[in-house]
């Protein structure tokens, strides 16, 4: 008879609701919980927090989610595998540890797998930046870390090891879940179809509740049943690769072929090619196909040998921005917009504000798609002024709020509920590093 | 009639690029997709927002295209100005797209 595991997908991002991966971890008859909460920018700003403090720079909600689950994992035995290290996957397991004993479970073992930052190959190189003219070096003390994608080995090893928790920093999403298969079946590491279609697995996955209702309902044309209690996803993976895509029983959402299809194309550009840190994943020839309720099953995933680079996610810091919103409301909320508009354009260039990109636009009215989009709709009842923009320094973006704050007295008839922010952006870039120079480890720590 | 009565869509972002997906609700419909929802139309849609170049995937086993929009978030989900920094919202938009049905199709 064929193998299957089932893995459950506890979190979507950082901030994902916990009783999903509670319920999941209660009554989803699982092998496996991962737990997907890094990303693009998050290891950067967790990198931040690292050079603040040698014992943080994990993730912030690692305490309340190993609290959740713990328990009931421990008990019956579900291994956890998750990037909750972020910048510091070593202290983020020693402080899973120390939950562990408080909670009495004195025997799980603990693997921390690190390698992921790669800031020192990455300067001797002086790799090139993709998404702009420029190098590594080029960015100067603007630059606060490199962290390479890796793929699924470490993990599978740790869990050959005897690990009963994983915690990584960056690595591939898809990676996550492709681990739990790896150790599970033997899977070679160069059976690309195998690893195609496990990625495909992963893929769908990682993004929690996005394929069991969440980021979906369009009220009338694609209705979801219980949002507020999503049930977050379940794939049974079979030692061929066989896919079903599920969820408990009883919980909120829905896993239809129209969720499995909206999640199979999201943050996907060639589907021929979706680069990975393990495969080349081919999704052009999946089918998707609903064999009951809530239960989707997922084949024709492919995949080619592996690229002989890893991505590299960049951080540095980029710019300041400075916002400043007031809202105007009934007859004339248009006219009285646009003219606040135009009295803080001109505000910024009387008082010099040095900016160099700003946007001015009306919430309610053109703010998401701009004015061209948004020409043919109807004259809201009420309609919030934005205007932000970029600056070199922090003192520069404050005055950008502060013109759109002074509209109260000195603006249109009738504005209220202003606010302002200022603050620094760390952007995110990326390179491409020989994946030879990327060199994971794994380090135990026992509870 | 408009797009969004025979096709569903999501957005994803992956740095300045917005990829959406267009996916009919039934495979008869692809065909119309194919003919009508060109990346020209989609470029053009997008006047103002997408910078770039609009690239088209077809994926007809499961009845669906995927447009690629490059320099299309403000500079990069990261540092972008935007409200929707993510472009989340865009499929919503490529929804209200004007479609000619097929004949005999209702």
């Amino acid at each position: 008879m064929m193998r299957t595991i089932r893995i459950g997908s506890g979190a979507g991002y950082s901030g994902d609701r916990i009783e999903p991966a509670l319920e999941l971890a209660e009554k989803g008859d699982l092998q496996y919980l991962v737990f997907e909460c890094l990303g693009e920018r998050t290891v950067a700003l967790a990198q931040q927090a690292r050079m603040k403090d040698p014992d943080g720079g994990y993730d912030p909600l690692l305490e309340e989610r190993m609290r959740a689950v713990l328990p009931v994992c421990a008990a019956k035995g579900i291994k956890i595998v998750t990037n909750m290290g972020a910048a510091n996957p070593e202290a983020a397991a020693r402080k899973t540890a120390e939950i562990a004993r408080s909670l009495g479970l004195s025997s799980l073992k603990i693997a921390a797998v690190v390698g992921d930052d790669v800031l020192d190959a990455c300067k001797d190189g002086d790799l090139p930046i993709m998404e702009f003219d420029g190098t590594i070096k080029q960015l100067g003390n603007r630059l606060l870390s490199a962290n390479a994608y890796l793929g699924a080995e470490p993990m599978a090893q740790a869990l050959g090891e005897g690990a009963d928790i994983v915690i990584t920093g960056r690595a591939s999403d898809p990676a996550l879940f492709l681990a739990p298969m790896i150790h599970a079946f033997g899977w070679a590491m160069d059976d690309w179809n195998l690893l195609g279609q496990g990625t495909v697995a992963g893929h769908l996955l990682e993004c929690a509740g996005q394929i069991t209702g969440g980021y979906f309902a369009d009220p009338g044309y694609k209705d979801v049943a219980g949002l507020a209690r999503l049930g977050f996803p379940i794939g049974e993976v079979g030692e061929d690769g066989a896919l079903v895509i599920t969820k408990v029983a009883g919980s909120g959402g829905a896993v239809t072929a129209q969720t499995c299809k909206e999640q199979l194309l999201y943050e996907v550009h060639d589907p021929k090619r979706y680069l990975q840190p393990d495969v080349v994943a081919d999704f052009s020839q999946v089918k998707v196909e609903e064999i009951a309720p809530d239960r989707v099953r997922v084949s024709g995933g492919r995949g080619t040998r592996r690229t002989e680079t890893l991505k590299v996610s960049v951080g540095y810091v980029d710019s300041f921005i400075g916002e400043g919103q007031i809202s105007y409301a009934g007859p004339g909320a248009l006219a009285r917009g646009r003219l606040a508009l135009e009295i803080v354009r001109e505000r910024l260039k009387l008082t010099g504000v040095a900016a160099s990109e700003l946007r001015f636009e009306l919430i309610g009215v053109e703010s998401l798609h701009g004015a061209e989009v948004s020409s043919h709709a109807a004259e809201p009842y009420e309609v919030r002024v934005r205007v932000a923009g970029r600056t070199e320094s922090l003192r520069e973006a404050i005055r950008i709020g502060n013109e759109v704050e002074t509209l109260y007295t000195n603006g249109p008839a009738a504005g209220g509920g202003a606010w302002k922010s200022a603050r620094d952006v760390v952007a995110v870039a990326s390179v491409l590093l020989p994946r030879d120079l990327a060199k994971p480890q794994i380090r135990f720590v026992g509870a | 009639m408009k797009l969004r009565d025979i096709a569903h869509s999501r957005t994803g972002d992956k740095g300045n690029t917005s990829n959406i997906s267009v996916i009919a609700y039934h495979e008869k419909h692809y065909p119309l997709l194919l003919e009508q929802v060109t990346s020209a139309r989609v470029k053009a849609h997008f006047a103002g927002v997408v910078e770039g170049e609009v690239v088209r995937y077809e994926l007809p086993d499961i009845s669906a295209l995927n447009f690629v929009m490059s320099a299309a978030l403000g500079g990069g989900v990261t540092r972008s100005l935007a409200l929707d920094a993510h472009g989340k919202s865009l499929s919503s938009a490529l929804l209200d797209l004007d479609i000619e049905p097929a004949s005999g199709d209702n």
